[in-house]
């Protein structure tokens, strides 16, 4: 009777702690753990900065018992020093979740420390689909893009208008890697074929090697595996060197809005590729763009998908915290994101799938020929939407070990 | 088809050739370094963010000034010198008694300063520069498309290096400049102004940097990165030719050029770092580089 008597009174008290818990203010301290200086600093960086505290602003205006605080770091893509500061800033700073974290190498070893310190990692920046795949974890989402959703998104179509036979030019790291697996069994399925690939080490300045083996390999496509500055070095460079005057073509698997940007519409366009976020979509992504440059204050920049993603994730991340009411578990608020469906200007619809994938539609894009393009910032033309449902690898092709069955 | 290790040798003709456009700048950048270190005993850190500089003049001159390519060419140079004479004067010239190590840092802080103030206006993902028309297109050379424009910067980086070690070390005013390097007080005793020498040495070895700048900005990007990430690469070049020789610099920028290039073909996995073995292992036969004068 005694020992019943105690735990009606442990009950009671944790009734009350929790209700207490919903009146008092909760603090969320979020991190942007992004590449502040190289080369995709300006797909990601601070402009991911600009983006969380973006998302920090509105959801305190709605959510006025919240209080969100945003840090930020560089990692310098470098997964040692990416791993250092996520464990300074979960032990020492008390962050709950992280957010950015482009580059693959960096991102994968975050998760483990979000893993292991039970917080969460919102990622939007990183392209390995093993994020939510063989390497996939409970603390994760994956919240903007994969090399899957890339590879089935551009690959399918450039095979489909006869660009049947491939070379690689490949970024020699994790996320290269990936997107260069997922394209060659997307060309292979739909009857195309690889005839060679070049690793490459990230951020190279000169490609000219690299596309001159591209050109003597006589493929129709050839095929960039990187991203960033890699991307717009080899496409500046090819053009250069006669690649599109030859005959063959470029397929960017992975370009972002400010790439095209740095690129100039005049060496970019024709180029087909596959995003979830276009600034100029509708009225929405519109007028968060233009509080997004006010943020951001560099006059003339297009935000990216990237950008976006740790917008919209920070914004679902919160919303399922203040659901489980507490953002310290961050197994909990995940799999609380898992149950939820969000909302949001630029992505539309999202929901998280138990892998972790940030499930909305895809677009397929062109980049505009210069004189179709009418104002600054006027870059892509729709070419196809993608669904959700079909943009993303299906669950069961992933491998991760959340999946059962 | 003839293969060398399986690589026909068309092809490596290819590569040999795009190794040493690379060389070409490696060449051109560790010239300027090498003259400022052999005459200021300075070790110039702040050389890759000043061939920066020199590409984001000639972007800023050709899209807000309408100055194009050609002008561009000399007026870079001189806009990017006289910063460099401003810096020399202003904080270099205290620092030549004290140890290597005072300079380093000062032009090291200084390319920092640089670089993050040209990434916070500019952005990282870098300017579209546009090829001057007159060097557009490019020739079939039967093992390779040559563009006009890399055979153009063969060529100049050529007569630029040979031209800056004839001036040195074969006319009058180079042994001043070497004398003046051995034996300060004493050359001063015949009446030549010293310390504006050197400040007009650092002012071309800036100059030669920013030289290379503009001649690399309408193939590689106009970005605040462009500087660091050539300037390790660069500073292997030096050391590998030996600190402060001219034609050391020269000589390596090319050859390693080359290396690199054909690195790219056999295991371009390693293409990075090739420089750095190299470096490791000249370093343990012959400490003071191949061309270096053993102190």
């Amino acid at each position: 009777m005694k020992r019943l008597l105690g735990l009606a009174a442990l009950a009671a008290l944790l009734a009350c702690g929790t209700a207490q818990a919903q009146q008092k203010q909760m603090d969320v301290k979020i991190g942007v753990l992004t590449d502040m200086a190289s080369l995709y600093a300006d797909d990601t960086g601070q402009g991911s900065v600009a983006a969380a505290k973006l998302a920090a602003e509105d959801f305190m205006k709605s959510h006025p018992n919240v209080k969100v605080e945003v840090v930020s770091a560089d990692h310098q893509n470098k997964p040692d020093v990416g791993t250092g500061i996520a464990k300074q800033w979960i032990d020492v700073d008390h962050v709950d979740m992280i957010t950015g974290v482009p580059t693959s190498s960096v991102a994968l070893a975050v998760m483990q420390v979000v893993k292991e310190k039970n917080k969460a990692l919102i990622d939007s920046g990183a392209g390995s689909s093993d994020i939510t795949g063989s390497k996939c974890n409970a603390n994760t989402v994956h919240w903007t893009y994969d090399t899957w959703m890339l590879a089935n998104g551009t690959g399918k179509a450039i095979v489909k208008t006869g660009g049947d036979t491939w070379f690689f030019i490949t970024a020699d790291y994790a996320f290269g890697h990936a997107l260069e697996r997922d394209t060659a069994a997307v060309v292979e399925k739909n009857g195309g074929k690889v005839l060679g690939k070049v690793r490459v080490p990230i951020n190279t300045s000169d490609f000219s090697s690299f596309l001159l083996q591209a050109q003597q390999s006589k493929a129709k496509i050839i095929g960039l595996a990187n991203a960033g500055g890699d991307t717009i070095n080899a496409i500046k460079q090819g053009a250069e060197f006669g690649i599109v005057a030859g005959g063959q073509k470029f397929a960017g698997l992975l370009i972002f809005a400010p790439d095209i940007q740095a690129l100039g519409l005049k060496a970019a366009q024709g180029l087909m590729f596959t995003e979830t976020f276009y600034w100029d979509m509708n009225d929405g992504t519109r007028a968060w763009t233009k509080r997004w440059d006010k943020e951001r204050n560099a006059p003339g920049k297009v935000p990216s998908m990237n950008h976006a993603g740790v917008y919209a994730g920070t914004m679902a991340y919160l919303e399922a915290a203040v659901a489980v009411g507490s953002a310290k578990d961050g197994k909990a608020v995940v799999d609380k994101m898992k149950t939820m469906t969000f909302k949001d200007p630029l992505f539309g619809t999202t929901t998280v799938r138990v892998d972790g994938r940030g499930i909305h539609n895809a677009y397929l894009f062109e980049a505009k020929k210069p004189e179709e393009s009418k104002y600054p910032g006027d870059l892509y033309k729709l070419r196809a939407t993608i669904p959700a449902d079909e943009a993303f690898r299906p669950l069961k092709d992933g491998g991760c070990p959340l999946v059962k069955g | 088809m003839t293969t060398i290790f399986g690589v026909p040798t068309m092809a490596l003709f290819g590569q040999i050739l795009i190794g040493l456009i690379n060389g070409s700048f490696y060449a051109l950048l560790s010239l300027g370094l090498a003259v400022i270190f052999g005459m200021l005993n300075i070790i110039n850190f702040a050389h890759g963010a000043l061939y920066m500089l020199g590409a984001v003049t000639a972007y800023l001159l050709l899209n807000y000034a309408g100055i194009g390519y050609w002008p561009s060419l000399i007026i870079a140079p001189i806009v990017v010198g006289c910063i460099g004479i401003v810096i020399e004067r202003v904080f270099l010239q205290w620092l030549y008694k004290l140890d290597h190590l005072y300079g380093l840092l000062l032009t090291f802080g200084l390319a920092l300063i640089i670089e993050g103030v040209s990434r916070h206006y500019l952005g990282s993902a870098g300017l579209p520069y546009t090829l001057p028309q007159s060097l557009a297109g490019g020739h079939n050379l039967g093992f390779m498309f040559l563009p006009n424009y890399r055979a153009w910067v063969i060529a100049v980086s050529l007569v630029v290096c040979f031209g800056t070690w004839f001036v040195i070390e074969r006319t009058k005013l180079g042994a001043y400049l070497r004398a003046a390097t051995e034996n300060p007080s004493l050359v001063r005793a015949f009446g030549i102004n010293v310390p504006r020498m050197i400040t007009l040495t650092y002012g071309f070895g800036v100059a030669l940097a920013a030289f290379g700048g503009v001649m690399a900005a309408p193939i590689y990007n106009v970005s605040p990165n462009m500087g660091s990430e050539l300037i390790i690469v660069v500073f292997a070049v030096v050391v590998i030719g030996g600190m402060g020789s001219i034609l050391g610099a020269i000589v390596t920028g090319f050859g390693l050029g080359i290396i690199e290039g054909l690195t790219k073909v056999f295991f371009p996995e390693a293409s990075a770092t090739v420089i750095f073995v190299i470096m490791a292992i000249v370093l343990l036969v012959r400490p003071a580089g191949l061309f270096g004068r053993g102190t």
